[in-house]
């Protein structure tokens, strides 16, 4: 298990700075939500859990993201080692374009090829049951994912994620394109995850965050304004910009 | 009101007339050589060799030719082609050699085909002593489809969504990784479509192969690929402009061959895809 702790973490996309002075924990067995305006940083800092700013050109980083006592945005860092460890569902599900079964075996046909055919259908069958649709779809292992509902195809992301086997889940607005029930379903989902991993979810909505998790941090242009446990930044938040963002009065 | 809807009317009016335009020659083109053409396919055309003076006899030697040729073309374009096409979609950085490459490759696609049998005439045949051969008109027609297979492979790799590449990093796939299982599966309908292309363009054109590999007249089959060979466009011009007092249905029977082998390759291109598509849809 792994937790995250972040120390004076910067950065830039070119000259714009998007990340200011960030100082975090973020505990393992928990569920942290991110909030804040658009345009705040806060999928700009999960994606530097998993290194997915690498993707974006011009980018530096400075600072320390340490997980497992490494810090993980030196250059020699291993990705593929730290993405196996560092997750992330991201905001419109995507499965690929194959069947159900073969989604949840990617990860193992990447990084154990030759798995035998008897583990990997365990590997299958668990990673459906943790994200309950083993019952619903059991029988149509060999469809296509692309036919699922989206509700559907957000927990076969989960659950293509979880074969993985990874310590921490990154989720970026993971229930935004979801109606209310399917919602809070997929929050239901996250409570029971959270005993396995370490929840990070950034999300524009209050409620979520209110609803789901342990530990909040409010970003506001950059910067993470507060940091601390849920109940404290809903009903006593000590800065002004926090609580002004979380009465609603901008943002 | 009416008025923006009448000259809507006129205007979809003549899109509709200038889209028949484009159906038409092709119709005709069809239509005149089957008609013409038709009457001089038989068995014997199709299997024999040319009899007195191409008069007579059949095209087999130029059909295998033909089939020869564009397979070599395509042995050899497909994978340079295929593996330039991967480079410039998922490695290149916008920087100026891959500007002058991407600048190569559209320059390369504009060249006259008749330039290209010259360049096979010099590399090829003099200079490396592959000679008139199936060896020099296959390189030569390879390097021409080159740009239609990495412009059509391109298109097609970069159609495939940037959140499948995301995805599949994210999951700790390197981005060989990326490429072989995600990127170039789902592009595969699209790198057929461009080799096909390819195939045809290869079959029909008759400059490049002209100083290459064309053989006037040839009774036997090639045995190596570095013999001469017959080829249906070659031997189309020939018996078209070159000998004197061929019969109309004979020249038409050819052309129908040649157009009938280029259709088929595009039907099977076209078989192929539909069955990926259905397979695959995002």
């Amino acid at each position: 298990m792994a937790d995250i702790k972040v120390n004076n973490l910067n950065l830039w996309y070119g000259d714009f700075q998007a990340l200011i002075n960030v100082h975090a924990h973020f505990a393992q067995k928990q569920i942290t939500a991110m909030i804040g305006p658009s345009g705040c940083g806060k999928s700009t800092l999960l994606r530097v859990f998993n290194r997915m700013n690498d993707l974006i050109e011009g980018v530096r980083v400075s600072g320390e993201v340490i997980i497992d006592a490494e810090n993980i945005i030196l250059p020699k860092v291993d990705l593929v080692n730290l993405r196996k460890k560092v997750g992330m569902v991201f905001q419109r599900p995507n499965p690929f374009p194959l069947s159900i079964y073969e989604n949840i075996a990617f990860g193992q046909k990447v990084h154990a090829e030759g798995l035998n055919k008897t583990k990997l259908d365990e590997i299958v069958e668990d990673s459906l049951h943790s994200v309950l649709l083993w019952d619903e779809l059991k029988d149509k292992l060999n469809k296509s994912a692309l036919s699922l509902s989206l509700e559907q195809k957000q927990r076969l992301c989960i659950a293509r994620l979880i074969a993985v086997k990874p310590e921490v889940l990154l989720m970026d607005e993971p229930c935004s394109t979801l109606d209310p029930q399917a919602t809070s379903r997929i929050e239901e989902l996250m409570r029971e995850l959270k005993h396995n991993y370490t929840i990070i979810i950034v999300t524009h909505n209050m409620q979520q965050a209110a609803r789901v998790s342990d530990d909040t941090g409010f970003m506001l242009l950059g910067e993470l304004v507060e940091f601390g446990k849920t109940q404290d930044i809903f009903t006593s938040p000590k800065d002004k910009r926090t609580e002004d963002y979380i009465t609603g009065r901008y943002g | 009101m009416r008025n923006t809807q009448r000259s809507q009317k006129i205007a979809f009016f003549l899109m509709f007339l200038a889209t028949l335009l484009i159906v038409l020659p092709v119709g005709l083109i069809v239509v005149i050589i089957i008609q013409k053409g038709l009457p001089a396919i038989n068995w014997q055309f199709l299997t024999d060799i040319p009899r007195q003076g191409m008069r007579a006899g059949g095209i087999f030697p130029a059909i295998i030719g033909t089939f020869y040729l564009v397979f070599g073309a395509i042995f050899f374009a497909l994978p340079i082609g295929l593996l330039a096409a991967v480079y410039l979609s998922e490695y290149a950085k916008d920087n100026l050699l891959n500007r002058v490459i991407k600048l190569a490759i559209v320059n390369l696609s504009g060249v006259p085909s008749v330039v290209y049998g010259l360049f096979g005439l010099a590399l090829f045949v003099v200079f490396l002593k592959f000679g008139a051969s199936i060896l020099s008109g296959s390189l030569t027609l390879g390097i021409m489809i080159l740009p239609i297979i990495i412009t059509t492979s391109r298109e097609a790799l970069e159609s495939v969504p940037q959140s499948f590449r995301e995805v599949s990093l994210s999951l700790g796939a390197s981005k060989w990784q990326t490429i072989r299982h995600i990127v170039l599966p789902n592009a595969i309908p699209g790198i057929l479509t461009g080799t096909i292309l390819g195939l045809g363009r290869a079959a029909g054109e008759t400059a490049p192969i002209l100083f290459t590999v064309a053989a006037f007249y040839l009774p036997q089959l090639p045995k190596s690929i570095f013999d001469q060979a017959m080829a249906l466009p070659y031997h189309l011009y020939v018996i078209s402009t070159q000998v004197p007092n061929v019969d109309e249905k004979v020249r038409y029977g050819t052309a129908l061959v040649l157009l009938f082998l280029v259709l088929m390759m595009n039907l099977v291109a076209i078989i192929i895809r539909t069955n990926f598509r259905k397979k695959k849809k995002w």
